[in-house]
């Protein structure tokens, strides 16, 4: 098969794979969600157009100062888009789908592996040209046709983030070895996409008080620290402000290191794959056995499902980098800036909390690998249901306590108030996903949002209504007590479309 | 006490269409019954009713003489499931299947970990008791359920086609495995295509067709039934199904 037909069939499946997603498998819905997909994306150009400064605001820009601002902005999205490609390498390594197939038939690895890593550039850049598109327009349409060059230099971007991300992974395949980069890998890429946001953050706080990132990055300092005009670490912004030299040199020094890797790591793409593969076949100790402890059902039930989830990489690094993106205001706290940290920190802990405990709450819910066996064991299902809930707040407890304790000794009543607030935000999770459970593999953790799209919208929803509780109690404020009025009614709500309630 | 294992009345399923119509059937303690039965015909249908993964529409089930529609956790107390698709969890050791198993059944801990690891050694598993089941092919996977299944000591065993997947020595240990069980006195009831284990390994025979059990017996009495003297199962359960096919539109 040739690397066309080859990348075509899978251009076909992730487009299939896409849609299905979008439409929770409903083929009825894939007009109707490709119409909403671009209104939105149309309206992220409103969005854009209110953000960005006017034609007479760029212009008044000098030329450093236009560069400056432009590799800020793109600092963030090269920092994700690294962090994305790494965890799609990881899958490229270690999930066999149909990889056994491919690579048993007579076609080169080295093809198999460019076609999957083209794959990867164009999801990865894709998704940067998805948010940075409606700027680029915007920009386009104020201050001329020279923004349009942002448009191959995001995709050059793309391809440079995902050779860096295959080369840091192959890096750590080699430092660790083919059973612990799984998990190594997803961990690097979490805190790969959180650490320069976070990094950044908190070096704005520490030496400008509370700034945004994007002030830090921009200050004369930052500046000043930077290399000179016509270093190479100016490319970017000249590419994507439409230097026409400067786009050609990144394109080209994108084709070459894609070219580069794929001859590089190409010819060692099976051996790579047969070590993933192999890796999984000897994931066990042969130590001392372990005596079984006594257990009840539900402890049984319980111990099960945190042995799940500590096991469980993908969740570890996402857990990592909630628990990360709560460094900057940590730091405020430990700095001492008082009430304004805690008012930060409050909500950021419950907004956490609730997503996590969603998280968690479909894994150990409706992410139930042997579901027959548990249902056919002699314990009531509401003791199983239970059980699991349990588990999942215990495990958000485990996650948010170090905070709460350390927000405890600053202020009393802002931890009290998270307390309450984490313990609201995490039961209206763990409810919103019982009510709306259905069956799934806990491989497909990362499509949980298509199952119910109500379920999805009512748990961000709740987790940032109950944050704006916490956040206001912190404070004193009675109006907590009418946000969380709010968030009971619209959990009522969401409650009377749950599909367990409307069979009732 | 009942004298039945099983003891099933006017069973009803209905999905799109019946997919259990009517049937009845007993089950003895200590008796290897083998459901056989062409696709579609509502075999794996009427067992998860019995271990109660689906709720029949109309009909009663009752085992060891518990009401398994009225009480539901005194019955699976004494029922092992065993689907076709072995369904464990990928990070998970077989032994810490095992001891979650007998968690949710309430086995005594030392008990469960003294039976496990017999268990995991008898299924050949001992060498990879400790490790996690993500790279295990399926006829391991296969073992680690059946061991799974054993661990709580059931006295009604049901299996959905347990040697798919299994190797010719893995299979006769299962058999072992369960033939050894049924002399213990529990009741083993197994759908399998393989019609020669049914042949060898069951005391009675039972036939589904279209919902129904249309066929029940010892070999020599389906034999009789069927007029085929000397017949082998297959011959007499393709004359049975043959029988009982859907009158053409």
């Amino acid at each position: 098969m040739s690397a066309k037909r080859l990348a075509t069939h899978e251009l076909r499946l992730a487009w299939r794979d896409f849609l299905a997603m979008a439409t929770a498998g409903r083929r009825e819905r894939e007009r109707t969600v490709l119409a909403l997909a671009a209104a939105a994306f149309a309206a992220l150009h409103l969005v854009a157009a209110a953000a960005l400064p006017d034609r007479l605001a760029i212009a008044a820009m000098d030329a450093d100062g236009l560069q400056l601002a432009v590799t800020a902005l793109l600092a963030m999205p090269v920092a994700l888009m690294v962090s994305q490609a790494m965890e799609s390498t990881t899958r490229l390594f270690y999930s066999r789908s149909d990889l056994d197939l491919l690579l048993s038939s007579p076609m080169p690895p080295t093809r198999i592996f460019a076609v999957r890593l083209g794959g990867i550039a164009l999801a990865t850049g894709a998704v940067a040209m998805l948010i940075g598109g409606p700027a680029i327009d915007v920009l386009a349409l104020r201050d001329g046709a020279r923004w349009l060059a942002a448009w191959p230099a995001l995709i050059a971007l793309g391809v440079l983030a995902t050779v860096a991300a295959v080369w840091l992974t192959f890096a750590m395949f080699r430092l660790f070895g083919a059973r612990h980069t799984r998990v190594a890998a997803q961990i690097a890429a979490a805190v790969v996409g959180a650490a320069f946001v976070i990094g950044v953050q908190i070096a704005a706080i520490a030496s400008m008080g509370n700034a945004t990132r994007f002030q830090f990055l921009t200050s004369p300092a930052i500046r000043a620290s930077l290399p000179a005009s016509g270093s190479p670490f100016w490319l970017p912004a000249e590419a994507v402000t439409g230097d026409g030299a400067s786009l050609l040199f990144l394109l080209a020094a994108a084709a070459t290191a894609f070219a580069a890797t794929v001859g590089l790591l190409g010819p060692r793409f099976s051996e790579i794959a047969a070590a993933a593969a192999d890796a999984s076949f000897h994931s066990g100790g042969r130590g001392r056995v372990r005596p079984f402890r006594a257990h009840s059902a539900a402890s049984a039930l319980r111990a099960k499902e945190w042995r799940l989830l500590a096991r469980d990489p993908w969740l570890i690094s996402q857990t990592l980098m909630q628990i990360l993106y709560l460094a900057p205001p940590a730091y405020m706290l430990w700095n001492g800036f008082g009430g304004g940290a805690a008012s930060v920190v409050v909500p950021v802990l419950v907004m956490a909390a609730g997503q996590l405990a969603g998280g968690l709450a479909w894994l150990a819910i409706s992410g139930e690998d042997a579901r027959d066996l548990v249902e056919s064991a002699p314990v009531a299902a509401g003791a199983v249901l239970r059980a699991k809930a349990e588990a999942v707040l215990g495990a958000v407890g485990l996650a948010t306590a170090p905070i709460l304790l350390f927000l405890a000794i600053s202020d009393g009543k802002a931890a009290l108030a998270a307390l309450a607030g984490i313990g609201a935000a995490s039961l209206s999770a763990t409810a919103i996903q019982l009510w709306f459970r259905s069956q799934a593999k806990r491989g497909n953790f990362r499509r949980r949002q298509t199952s119910s799209r109500l379920a999805t919208v009512a748990e961000a929803f709740s987790s940032i209504l109950w944050a704006a509780a916490a956040g206001l109690a912190a404070h004193g404020s009675p109006l907590a007590f009418a946000t969380a009025l709010l968030a009971l009614a619209m959990l009522a709500t969401v409650r009377r479309f749950a599909p367990a309630t409307m069979a009732a | 006490m009942d004298a039945f294992a099983l003891a099933i009345d006017d069973l009803h399923k209905r999905f799109a269409r019946p997919a259990v119509s009517g049937l009845s059937m007993r089950v003895a303690a200590g008796e290897f019954y083998a459901l056989l039965g062409p696709n579609g015909a509502g075999k794996t249908t009427t067992l998860r009713m019995v271990a109660g993964l689906l709720r029949p529409d109309r009909g009663s089930i009752r085992v060891f003489g518990a009401d398994a529609l009225v009480n539901p956790i005194e019955a699976r107390r004494a029922i092992a499931w065993v689907p076709d698709e072995p369904l464990i969890y990928d990070r998970l050791t077989p032994l810490e299947y095992l001891e979650f198993v007998a968690g949710l059944w309430s086995v005594p801990a030392a008990e469960a970990a003294s039976r496990g690891a017999n268990l995991l050694e008898t299924l050949g598993l001992g060498p990879q008791a400790q490790e996690r089941c993500e790279g295990f092919s399926r006829g391991m996977r296969q073992k680690v359920a059946l061991a799974g299944a054993l661990v709580h000591e059931p006295r009604l065993i049901i299996l959905d086609e347990p040697l798919t997947g299994l190797d010719a020595a893995s299979a006769r240990l299962v058999k072992q495995v369960l033939v050894e069980r049924v002399r213990n006195g529990a009741a083993v009831i197994m759908t399998t295509h393989i019609l020669e284990v049914a042949e060898r390994m069951a005391e009675r025979i039972g036939v589904i067709a279209q919902g129904r059990l249309v066929a029940e017996g010892t070999l020599a009495e389906l034999r009789a039934g069927a007029g085929r003297e000397g017949g082998t199962l297959e011959e007499i359960f393709l004359d049975i199904v043959q029988a009982n096919r859907p009158a053409a539109a």
